[in-house]
């Protein structure tokens, strides 16, 4: 696998928000099919990181390669990419974030269409017919007409999802996409996420569903601090952590979960 | 006076009503139109990067909010022709009111887009949108919902501030009210007449904004 060529290769990225340095020298590859999930505390630096894989935010140093695209970022680079390099990059990697962010104006299909339709240049007739293939695929095919605020979190969440595919993305970036959802909506959206998993789409995600990371991913990394702890398969990283660090947080996260499961148990007893 | 004798009264002057009634309307459609290119130009310069645009933007709101608008409107009136500009009362009205209400809508703007959230614009870069596409099909169309109210109430005060263009001889309602009212020395029952006039065309712009925000609703 290591012999390929990365899909994504990201070399000593730095980003500073001020007088605080968030992310430290970061090196990362990414392989085509992996599933890669991000786990640290928060500030950490994870979501930032996220966010520099597609430039929302842009690093103040590193190096970006993905696909046919080669980015430097340092001060007075050449190869710094332009406006229209980055609508081309975004249009490649799909993004889903905590607050599913639908476009509340549109409909569902409206939602779906209308980056294939005005950034990718396909057929309003084929962005239609592959927006019903993906909505009825999740489920929702009778929705397509209904605006965001009829839907559940759990079914706005798998739209987001389902607006990002219909770019057909090589990388898919999730930013903890089920912490904004009630508890008995998170399944919904771990499981499409797991089917795509399956099929093979590269992921990147940010999440603190460590159960899901143990099952999904095929590769865990630790951000602590700024830098990567640890990094590899979830079965080493999550059962038998090196750090200290990273054994705090998993039994952190342990108990804040079994004390929302609790609190969720004592909330359901009372009528 | 009977019915008969005050229909008898007013029956003349009521072709002149509705056509003082009519220029009031098409006024105030062409005020809201200048102020609507002088408000969103404000907005988009206050919300610029570039330091100048902003300046330019916060002055003349700031000058516009702190003047009265008779005034504005005799700058541009009586004040343009000492700088060789010498408009026609219809045209400088409308320019005055313009400008005035512009300021007005700059700030309705500027309360309209820091009201969508950030994630509207992330969430739509993210699929590689560019950000002319995002202003005109995601950012903008919220913003319209947001502000029709406040814009209402804009064209609304536009409305009844165009009494204030009789001052320089455009004869819409209140200045042809004021002309008969020197002949027949009759003002309350022409007042009363010119206010009822002003409170139609208030409604019916009332009625125009409901109906659109009723349609803007599906989505709420």
């Amino acid at each position: 696998m290591s012999e390929t060529k990365p899909l994504l290769s990201i070399r000593e990225l730095s980003k500073s928000f001020g007088p605080i340095e968030v992310l430290k020298n970061i090196s990362l590859d990414v392989h085509a099919g992996e599933v890669v999930s991000v786990i640290g505390a928060s500030g950490s630096g994870k979501s930032t990181f996220l966010r520099c894989i597609n430039v929302l935010e842009r690093p103040n140093s590193g190096f970006l390669d993905f696909d046919r695209f080669a980015f430097d970022f340092r001060p007075g680079s050449r190869a710094a990419p332009s406006a229209d390099d980055l609508k081309a990059l975004r249009a490649r990697i799909g993004m889903v974030f905590q607050s599913y962010n639908l476009w509340p104006h549109m409909t569902v299909l409206e939602n779906v269409i209308e980056a294939p339709i005005r950034v990718r240049g396909m057929p309003r007739a084929e962005a239609v017919d592959l927006a019903t293939t993906l909505l009825a695929r999740i489920g929702l095919a009778e929705k397509r007409d209904s605006y965001p605020n009829r839907l559940s979190g759990g079914q706005q969440q798998r739209v987001a999802i389902v607006r990002a595919l219909a770019m057909q993305p090589q990388l898919m970036l999730f930013d903890e996409v089920t912490s904004a959802l009630d508890p008995e909506l998170v399944g919904e959206v771990l499981s499409l996420m797991a089917d795509l998993a399956a099929e093979g789409m590269t992921m990147l995600l940010v999440t603190h569903e460590i159960g899901f990371a143990r099952e999904v991913s095929t590769r865990t990394v630790f951000f602590d601090r700024g830098v990567i702890g640890e990094d590899g398969p979830p079965s080493e990283v999550l059962r038998h952590p090196n750090s200290e660090r990273l054994r705090q947080f998993l039994s952190r996260i342990l108990h804040e979960g079994l004390a929302a499961s609790a609190h969720g148990a004592a909330e359901g007893a009372t009528p | 006076m009977t019915l008969t004798e005050w229909w008898e009264f007013f029956l003349p002057y009521i072709p002149g009503f509705l056509y003082a009634s009519w220029l009031v309307l098409v006024l105030t459609i062409l005020i809201i139109l200048v102020s609507w290119i002088f408000g969103l130009a404000a907005a988009l310069a206050r919300a610029s990067d570039i330091a100048v645009l902003r300046q330019i933007a916060i002055f003349y709101i700031w000058f516009v909010r702190g003047t009265p608008a008779l005034i504005q409107i005799f700058i541009i009136y009586f004040g343009l022709p000492a700088l060789g500009l010498q408009l026609s009362p219809f045209t400088a009205g409308v320019l005055a009111l313009g400008i005035n209400s512009g300021a007005y809508v700059a700030e309705i703007i500027r309360a309209g887009l820091s009201a969508i959230p950030r994630g509207q614009m992330e969430s739509s870069m993210a699929l590689g949108m560019g950000r002319r596409h995002i202003m005109a099909r995601i950012i903008l169309p919220q913003v319209v919902r947001i502000i029709l109210p406040a814009m209402t109430n804009e064209a609304i005060s536009t409305l009844k501030n165009t009494s204030l263009l009789s001052t320089i001889t455009v004869v819409e309602l209140t200045l042809y009210a004021q002309t008969i009212i020197a002949t027949t020395f009759r003002p309350f029952e022409f007042y009363i007449a010119t206010a009822l006039l002003y409170l139609v065309l208030t409604t019916l712009l009332t009625r125009l904004s409901a109906w659109a925000e009723r349609r803007n609703a599906r989505y709420v």
